[in-house]
C-alpha cells in the first residue's frame, strides 16, 4: 500500500511537471509562430509611451530573448522559490508559488487566483452534492425498473439533459428565475457572498448555477449508473448474493451498487477536477466571479502570464482530483494496489 | 470441413446457414452488420435520429440554396427595422413570412438565414474534429494495446497527461491568443482549422481508451494467433486483422464525439473565440441574445439549434450502439 502511495505520489509530480513544461511552450510557441516577437510582448508591459529603445531594453530584462529552455527553468523556479520581474524603473517581486506575474496589472497571479477560489469550490462542491445524489438514484431506480414508465421518462429527460449547452439553461434559468422577476430565487449574477459571512445569501447566490449545472452532470451520471447497474445486477455474484437469502436492499446497494460504482468514481474525479480548474461556462453565464471567469476574462485582456498561470493551476487540480481517486480506489479494490 | 477425426464416413455438416429446420426455409447466416441493420431499423427513436441526423447535414450543404429561395442574406443588415432608440426589431417585424424566424436585434440580420448558414461552421468543426481525434485515437490505441509493455505504457501515460488538460480553458486560451492572420491562414478558414485542431487534438484520448481496452482482448483471439502463426507481423496485424475488427466501436464512439464537439465549437463561439462574426455561428448568436433576453426568440432559435443537432447525434449514436453491442439485451 505504501508503495503504490509513494508510486502514485511520484507520476503525479511527473505528469504535474510535463503538463507545465507543454503548457508553458505553448504559450511560448504559438504566440511567436503567429507573428510575436519578444519586442511586441515586451512593449504591451512597458506602456505605449515607451521608445523602441526601452522596449529592447524591458525585453532583454524580462528575459523574452532567452531561449525556451531558459525560460521554463525560471518559471518553475517562480513556482517553487519566487521571481524577480524587472522591467526598467524597478524591480517586483513574485512571492512563491509564483504562477506568473501579470505585467499588465503588475500583480502576481497567485493571490487573484487563491481570491477567485473560494467561488468556483463553492461552485463546484455545492453542484457535485446534487448531481451525484440525484443522478446515481436516478440511475439505480431506472436500472431497477428497466422499461418501466419512469425508466423511460427519466432517460429521455437525462438524454435531454446531455444535450443541452449549460449556457443556454443557464440563460433560460436567469430569464425566467432572475431578471426583473418578482419570485426571483437568485441574485441577477455577478454577486457572491462567502460563505463564512452569510451562508443564507452564499447558498441564495449560487442556487441557480448548482441546479443547473447539476442537472447537466445529473443526467450524464444516470445515463452510466443505469448502465452500470444493468450489467453489475445481472453478474454471477448477485445471484449468489441473492440465493444467500439476502435482503434485496442489501443486494442492490452493497452488491449491485458497489460495483457498479467504480468506473462512475473515476469520472467523478475528473469531472470535479476540472470543475475546479474553472467552471468557465457557468461562471461566465452567470458572471460569477471564479478561477473561469478570471481566465475568460485574462484571454480577453490577452494577458499570457495570467492565461498560462489559470490553465496550470487547473491542471494541477485535475492531476490532484485524480491521485484522490487512485488512491480511494486503492482502500476500496485490493486488486489495484496489488497489481 | 475436412475433419480427421470425422471416422464415421457421414458428412459432417457444422454451417448453421445449411441446416434446414423441418418444414421450414434454411435459417440465413447473418453477418453483424444485417443484425445490426436489423435492430438498428426496429429501434424508432434511432432511427428519428438518423433521419434528423441527415437532414441537418443536407441543411448544411444545400445553406446557400435554402437561403437563397428565401432571399434572405446571412450578413445583410436591415437597419430599417430597427428600432433606433431601444436597439431591438420595430414592432411588426418579428416572425413573419419575410423573415421566418425573426430579426437580429442591433442590426437587424435574418435569423433564419443565421440558423442554416451556422449549421455549416457547427457541423464542419464537429465533424473534421471527430476524424482528427478517431484517426490519433485509433492508431495510438490500438498500437498501445497490440504492443503492450514499453509502447503500452509510454501511449497510456501520453493519454493521462492529455486527460490531465483542463481542455476547456486550454481551448480558450488557444483559440484566443492566435491573431487573426497566422499560419498562412487567414478569416474564416484559419480560425475552422484551429479550432478542429484543438479540439480534435485534446479529445483523441477518449477514444483512444476505448480502442486500447478493445484491442487487449481482441488480440488474445484466436484469429489473432493464426494469422501470427502465419507469419503475419506487427502492421499486417493491426490493419488487417485488428482494425476491422474494430469498426463497430470506432463508428459508435465517433457517432458518439459528434455531439460533444458540437457542444465544444458552441461553447467557444459562445465565449467569443470561435469563428469570428459576421460568419454566423450558434453558439455567437446565443452570446449576442444575452442582452435582449426580454425578446425570448432571439436566444430560442440558436439554442434549440445547438439541442436539437446534438440530440440528433445522442439519439442515433445511443441506437447504434446497442444495435453493434453483441452484448445488447
Amino acid at each position: 500500500m505504501v508503495t503504490y502511495i509513494i508510486r502514485r505520489l511520484i507520476w503525479a509530480v511527473v505528469m504535474l511537471s510535463i503538463v507545465s513544461i507543454i503548457t508553458f511552450a505553448i504559450f511560448f510557441l504559438v504566440p511567436r509562430l503567429a507573428g510575436a516577437t519578444s519586442e511586441s510582448l515586451a512593449a504591451r508591459y512597458v506602456g505605449r509611451t515607451a521608445s523602441a529603445e526601452q522596449v529592447k531594453v524591458a525585453a532583454e530584462k524580462l528575459g523574452f530573448n532567452d531561449p525556451l529552455i531558459v525560460q521554463y527553468g525560471r518559471f518553475a523556479k517562480g513556482i517553487v522559490a519566487g521571481a524577480d520581474y524587472d522591467y526598467g524603473p524597478g524591480v517586483e517581486h513574485c512571492p512563491a508559488p509564483c504562477f506568473g506575474y501579470s505585467f499588465l496589472t503588475r500583480l502576481p497571479v497567485w493571490p487573484d487566483l487563491l481570491d477567485r477560489l473560494p467561488v468556483t469550490m463553492s461552485l463546484a462542491f455545492g453542484a457535485a452534492v446534487i448531481w451525484v445524489i440525484a443522478g446515481v438514484a436516478t440511475g439505480v431506480l431506472s436500472a431497477l425498473r428497466r422499461g418501466s414508465l419512469f425508466d423511460r421518462a427519466a432517460m429521455g429527460v437525462a438524454l435531454a439533459g446531455v444535450s443541452l449547452p449549460i449556457f443556454f439553461t443557464g440563460i433560460v434559468s436567469l430569464v425566467v428565475f432572475s431578471y426583473g422577476h418578482p419570485f426571483r430565487i437568485t441574485a441577477p449574477g455577478g454577486s457572491f457572498t462567502p460563505i463564512e459571512e452569510n451562508p443564507a445569501m452564499w447558498a441564495y447566490n449560487l442556487i441557480l448555477p448548482w441546479i443547473t449545472l447539476a442537472f447537466l452532470y445529473a443526467a450524464g451520471y444516470a445515463r452510466l449508473t443505469r448502465a452500470g447497474m444493468l450489467e453489475t445486477m445481472n453478474e454471477e455474484y448477485i445471484r449468489t448474493a441473492r440465493a444467500k437469502g439476502l435482503n434485496e436492499r442489501v443486494v442492490v446497494v452493497k452488491h449491485g451498487l458497489r460495483g457498479a460504482l467504480t468506473p462512475i468514481l473515476t469520472i467523478f474525479g475528473l469531472d470535479l477536477g476540472l470543475l475546479l480548474g474553472g467552471a468557465v461556462l457557468t461562471e461566465s453565464t452567470y458572471s460569477l466571479p471564479g478561477m473561469g471567469k478570471y481566465a475568460i476574462d485574462a484571454i480577453t485582456n490577452q494577458d499570457l502570464p495570467k492565461v498560462m498561470g489559470v490553465t496550470l493551476v487547473a491542471a494541477f487540480f485535475v492531476v490532484f482530483a485524480n491521485l484522490i481517486v487512485d488512491l480511494l480506489y486503492a482502500v476500496v479494490d485490493p486488486r489495484v494496489r496489488l497489481g | 470441413m475436412s475433419a480427421p477425426l470425422d471416422v464415421s464416413g457421414q458428412e459432417m455438416r457444422a454451417e448453421p446457414e445449411a441446416v434446414a429446420i423441418a418444414g421450414g426455409a434454411p435459417i440465413q447466416g447473418r453477418s453483424l452488420g444485417q443484425i445490426a441493420w436489423m435492430r438498428l431499423r426496429r429501434d424508432k427513436v434511432a432511427l428519428a435520429g438518423g433521419l434528423l441526423v441527415v437532414f441537418l447535414i443536407l441543411v448544411a450543404v444545400f445553406a446557400p440554396l435554402i437561403v437563397g429561395a428565401f432571399g434572405q442574406d446571412p450578413t445583410q443588415f436591415n437597419s430599417d427595422l430597427i428600432d433606433s432608440s431601444t436597439m431591438a426589431p420595430k414592432t411588426g417585424t418579428g416572425i413573419g413570412a419575410q423573415h421566418l424566424f425573426g430579426i437580429e436585434p442591433v442590426n437587424g440580420r435574418d435569423i433564419f438565414s443565421r440558423i442554416v448558414y451556422g449549421a455549416r461552421i457547427s457541423l464542419l468543426i464537429a465533424f473534421l474534429a471527430t476524424l482528427l481525434s478517431v484517426i490519433i485515437g485509433t492508431l495510438l490505441g490500438v498500437t498501445a494495446g497490440y504492443f503492450g509493455g514499453l509502447v503500452d505504457s509510454i501511449i497510456s501515460k501520453t493519454m493521462d497527461v492529455f486527460l490531465a488538460f483542463p481542455i476547456l480553458v486550454f481551448a480558450i486560451a488557444l483559440a484566443g491568443i492566435v491573431p487573426d492572420s497566422a499560419f498562412g491562414l487567414t478569416g474564416d478558414t484559419l480560425r475552422v482549422s484551429l479550432l478542429v485542431f484543438i479540439i480534435g487534438f485534446f479529445n483523441w484520448p477518449y477514444i483512444g481508451r476505448i480502442i486500447r481496452g478493445q484491442t487487449l482482448s481482441l488480440r488474445e483471439r484466436e484469429f489473432v494467433d493464426a494469422a501470427r502463426s502465419l507469419g503475419a507481423r506487427g502492421p499486417y496485424i493491426i490493419f488487417r486483422e485488428l482494425l476491422p475488427n474494430l469498426v463497430a466501436p470506432v463508428l459508435v464512439y465517433s457517432t458518439l464525439l459528434i455531439p460533444t464537439n458540437v457542444l465544444f465549437e458552441a461553447a467557444l463561439s459562445f465565449l467569443g473565440v470561435g469563428v469570428r462574426p459576421p460568419t454566423p455561428t450558434w453558439g455567437g448568436m446565443l452570446s449576442d441574445a444575452v442582452r435582449f433576453y426580454t425578446i425570448p426568440h432571439f436566444m430560442f432559435f440558436p439554442g434549440m439549434a445547438i439541442f436539437i443537432t446534438v440530440l440528433a447525434f445522442n439519439l442515433f449514436g445511443d441506437g447504434l450502439r446497442d444495435a453493434l453491442d453483441p452484448k445488447a439485451r
